[in-house]
């Protein structure tokens, strides 16, 4: 073959670096859940390359090594320009449902995105048709190059600001050019000059991110005074940390109407532009700090006294800082990103008056749960603290983000760390009406009655003010002084206690259109079923194995929001998972439309003798849907048990790829049995469905080396099966019908693409477990479809 | 617009606690050039029913709920009021041709000198507008009937309560931009005592079948 196979492992690489950067480059300039949009649909360039080279392919035979190089070149230079364009069309997330007009805008956007896609899919494309018979070669180097991929942009995340990593991954593309050419004067290599440089000639400043002018940080930078004390880059975001001398911040959350003193001037933290999450002075004196015990998420300090506190998830440390006002004796603070931990640390260390050095203060960089599972417990208090802006919550748009702190699972790992009269404290922005609060209680409620709790709702207490709120659980029942505490506490600063130990509380500072008391009463009684089901929001309890907590989504309830729209009633609306299946529609519409149907014509009649484009079509298709909903699936399975989600993913990813890539090659020993593979992938996936569970189960605590290995274990196995189906199909269709392989590289692209939005819809509605398992079903359904496979060639049509 | 306004109210009555607008509050908006108050580019879009992008990453409110807000503030010509976030000056304008006596601070110093440019123009004797950080509220003007807090804040500045006259009221959006969910009413009663409720914009009743 003519094309080295390291020049197309380098055009896969870059490929996926570029998807992995553009998610992380349009989560700060955009939301991350339109970039999840526009990038999955900018993919759909893989589809459109097959549509491409099906008509026109014929026209490359015999320079397919120029027009490799031609096409990684052109990826190389459209990766940084169209990104560049895409900031500029002037899409506004917030506004899609009431303007038609940003749908059109978006389509261009995506548009934009998938020209370099659509070319890094011509260099693969290209040799896949031509090569046919090289399948096994030329699919291996292209997972081992993504493998690489996912690597790479996660090293580069670390190191460099985004927009460089991409200059990186274009200059990588303009490698695979220089490794593709082949003329009399060698001009390939002067192409790894450019190559080189490229990423570091190139100034940052020519590709300025340009954010939402609706982001927090934003509309914080355009006051007068504002400073940006320091940025720092990394894979979990774009950290800034911003001060104001003119305008500070005074950042109090549900601060108390009766409160007298404002906070003190804060410094302002920023992840991607949202936020922001304030870093007070503890100098400030306790007067300042007073504030800190005149909002709801002071009340566990009114029943408990010098506790120990854990907090999980940190952040900029109010709720640790309000911890140490209210005389914890001990606080351990839990903080997943790393690069925010060390920013507190060191920059905002001496603003924050050495709260990470107090001899009481231990901070973790972990995740919670991981971290949970190393830890014996004995906290008197666990707090969850606000998480994210109030402006995002109420947008719904972390509809379909994972959630795994507010499971069932968490919830009874919570209770188990707890002392035996501590408790767990949720603080929540409020919403109305009530959605993710009673969803709490009722995962609370459930949780205490598997332990043998028979009156839950003595054990649950909930505290509103006007914006925020927050859950107490406690592991034993309230006591009389604690409700009377609670109570006291309540009239002091205006709050609703809405319910304290098993009843509702006479609530006389809000209206009572919340209706609380009689959901909680709902909820905790015999009629629970049928209050969630009737229920006009998603309340069932998230767990482990659907940890959507953040979906409130109901079909039934669409038409009658969307019918509230002029009376303000949008957002009732979740947008998370609307958006999530617009995308998924979308690309199935785009895949039918501008694929499917072109190459139907384009691939003429059926020739005697030949394979019929239905069963490859089905082939094909299954092929990429199943490895799709597979790799998602045990991705965020095992995200959770690796205890990191973002290096639990680029791990993940490199064994599916690098497992799938090595089957790849095994797979030219295996032509005349084609059903061994898809045998062994249901076979050993059935066992991954069966341990998976027992890992997560009783593996948490393990070292993380042996996790590792306990992953990899499952993992390569399979991806080493599920790289064998894709290469020995293309190359039987190389040997039977050749003019087929760009059109079934387009359809298995096409419903890769769509397999990963679907694999989340599906994960919603039934858990990760029946994801894989439908992925089981697809890859057994392929093989009593693969007839074609085994049948002798014909000769070549 | 007007007419529209009129209906949704009717049809939100049991949410929001009243059967209708005040004709005054309609009448006013009747009067407003509400296209003045938008950019060029929005023009087209000045008069229907939705909110609309003003710049400097802030929009003008969906009418029907700055119909509701002013409602709820429930003034009367001649007092006083303290607007927290100018914005587009719109609201202004509404309080302005219901005869009120309107104190606007506006932080972006592009929108406060649009802004104030144009309530200047429309309203010279009716609206004092100026550009500033509006935590602290307007002491030297100070006390005030009703404020309207249109800036997304995290908490009800302590300075803005202390402004507020007994009895007053003050009416604060709650939500993200183009995304109003509900409307938080703080009431002042003559001893001082600070109450609040929400309002919600639309009837949408999520217990259903006899809970």
């Amino acid at each position: 073959m003519p094309v080295p196979l390291l020049a197309i492992a380098c055009i896969s690489c870059a490929a996926l670096g570029l998807q992995i950067l553009l998610m992380r480059l349009f989560a700060v300039v955009q939301w991350h859940h339109f970039a999840y949009l526009a990038v999955s649909l900018a993919l759909l360039g893989y589809g459109v390359a097959g549509t491409a080279l099906a008509v026109a392919g014929d026209r490359a035979r015999g320079r397919v090594r120029q027009f490799f190089s031609a096409s990684a070149l052109l990826f190389g230079l459209t990766a940084p320009l169209a990104f560049q364009l895409a900031q500029q069309v002037p899409f506004n997330a917030l506004e899609i449902l009431w303007d038609i007009r940003q749908w059109q805008w978006l389509a261009l956007q995506s548009l934009l995105l998938l020209v370099p896609f659509f070319f890094a899919a011509v260099c693969l494309c290209l040799v896949f048709s031509h090569y046919g018979a090289a399948a096994p070669r030329i699919y291996g180097a292209d997972l081992w190059g993504a493998a690489a991929g996912a690597g790479l942009a996660l090293v580069l995340l670390f190191f460099l600001p985004p927009q460089r990593a991409l200059l990186v991954v274009a200059g990588l593309a303009l490698a695979a050019a220089a490794l593709g050419w082949r003329g009399a004067i060698r001009p390939g290599w002067l192409l790894l000059v450019p190559a080189l440089a490229l990423p570091w000639a190139v100034p940052i400043a020519w590709l300025p991110l340009d954010p939402s002018p609706y982001k927090s940080l934003s509309q914080a930078r355009l006051l007068p005074g504002a400073r940006v004390v320091e940025e720092r880059h990394g894979p979990m975001g774009e950290l800034v940390l911003l001060e104001n001398a003119r305008v500070p911040l005074r950042h109090a959350p549900g601060l108390s109407l009766a409160a007298q003193a404002e906070p003190p001037p804060q410094l302002a933290l920023y992840v991607d532009g949202e936020g922001p999450a304030a870093i007070t002075r503890r100098d400030a004196g306790v007067a300042s700090l007073a504030f800190l015990g005149q909002m709801p998420s002071a009340l566990p300090y009114r029943l408990l006294r010098q506790p120990r506190v854990l907090v999980l998830g940190a952040g900029a440390g109010m709720e640790v800082l309000q911890a140490l006002h209210h005389d914890a004796a001990q606080v351990h603070a839990v903080e997943l990103n790393g690069a925010l931990a060390a920013l507190l640390r060191d920059t905002a260390e001496p603003h924050a008056g050495g709260l990470y050095r107090d001899p009481r203060v231990r901070l973790h960089v972990a995740e919670a749960r991981s971290f949970l599972a190393g830890q014996a417990g004995g906290y008197q208090l666990v707090v969850l603290p606000l998480s994210g802006s109030a402006a995002a919550s109420a947008a719904g748009l972390y509809g379909m983000s994972e959630d795994y702190l507010l499971t069932r699972q968490a919830m009874r790992e919570y209770l188990r760390h707890l002392s035996p009269h501590g408790m767990l404290a949720v603080n929540r922005w409020l919403h109305l009406p009530p959605r993710d609060l009673l969803k709490l209680a009722a995962t609370a409620i459930e949780v205490l009655e598997a332990q043998g709790v028979s009156q839950p709702l003595r054990q649950i207490a909930l505290l509103r003010g006007w914006q925020t709120a927050v859950l107490l659980v406690k592991r034993s029942p309230f006591t009389a002084e604690e409700i009377a505490a609670m109570r006291d506490f309540a009239t002091a600063w205006a709050f609703d206690l809405e319910w304290a130990a098993g009843a509702a509380v006479a609530a006389d500072q809000h209206a009572r259109q919340a209706r609380f008391a009689e959901a909680f009463a709902a909820l905790g009684g015999p009629a629970r079923e049928d209050f969630m089901r009737r229920y006009k929001f998603d309340i069932r309890p998230a767990d482990d194995d659907r940890p959507y907590f953040h979906h409130f989504f109901r079909w039934s309830s669409l038409t009658e929001i969307l019918s509230l729209r002029d009376r303000g009633g949008l957002p009732l609306l979740e947008m998370g998972y609307p958006v999530l299946l617009a995308t998924w529609l979308q690309a199935l519409l785009l895949s039918a439309l501008l694929i499917l149907l072109p190459l139907r014509l384009a691939a003429g009649t059926r020739a005697s003798g030949s394979v019929g484009r239905g069963s490859v079509f089905a082939y094909f298709a299954m092929l990429g849907t199943a490895f799709m909903l597979l790799e998602i699936a045990f991705m965020q399975k095992l995200a959770l048990f690796l205890g990191h989600p973002l290096y639990a993913a680029a791990a993940v990813l490199t064994m599916f790829l690098c497992g799938a890539g090595i089957g790849s090659r095994v797979s030219a020993r295996l032509h005349d049995r084609p059903y061994w593979p898809l045998a062994g992938i249901v076979l050993w996936g059935g066992l991954c469905l069966a341990l998976l569970p027992l890992l997560a189960a009783h593996g948490m605590g393990w070292p993380l080396a042996l996790r590792i290995a306990a992953v990899a274990m499952l993992v390569m196995p399979l991806a080493f099966c599920m790289g064998m189906p894709f290469p020995l199909g293309m190359r039987r269709l190389a040997a039977r019908q050749p003019r087929l392989l760009p059109w079934a590289y387009g359809v298995n692209a096409c419903f890769s693409v769509m397999g990963a939005p679907l694999a989340v819809l599906l994960a919603i509605a039934f858990g990760f477990q029946r994801v894989v398992l439908a992925a089981l079903l697809l890859y057994a359904a392929a093989a009593l479809l693969s007839g074609w496979l085994r049948e002798a060639p014909r000769g070549i049509p | 617009m007007v007419r529209e306004i009129t209906a949704l109210a009717r049809q939100t009555a049991a949410e929001t606690g009243r059967a209708e607008i005040s004709p005054a509050v309609l009448a006013a908006m009747a009067r407003v050039p509400r296209h003045r108050f938008v950019p060029a580019s929005q023009q087209a879009h000045a008069y229907e029913n939705r909110p609309l992008p003003i710049g400097y990453g802030q929009t003008i409110s969906q009418p029907y709920i700055v119909a509701l807000m002013t409602d709820l503030l429930a003034v009367q010509p001649g007092r006083r009021v303290l607007e927290i976030g100018t914005g587009s000056g719109y609201q202004a304008a509404v309080l302005a041709e219901m005869g009120v006596q309107v104190y606007s601070i506006e932080i972006v110093p592009g929108l406060a000198a649009r802004a104030g440019e144009l309530l200047g123009a429309l309203y010279p004797q009716r609206v004092t507008a100026r550009h500033g950080d509006g935590y602290y509220g307007w002491e030297q003007r100070a006390p005030f009937d009703a404020i309207v807090v249109t800036a997304a804040a995290s908490h009800v500045p302590p300075p803005l309560i202390r402004q507020l006259k007994p009895g007053g009221r003050m009416v604060i959006p709650l939500g993200a931009s183009f995304l109003v969910q509900q409307l938080v009413v703080v009431e002042k009663d003559a001893g001082g005592r600070v109450r609040s409720h929400e309002v919600a914009p639309v009837r949408f009743v999520p217990l259903t079948g006899g809970h």
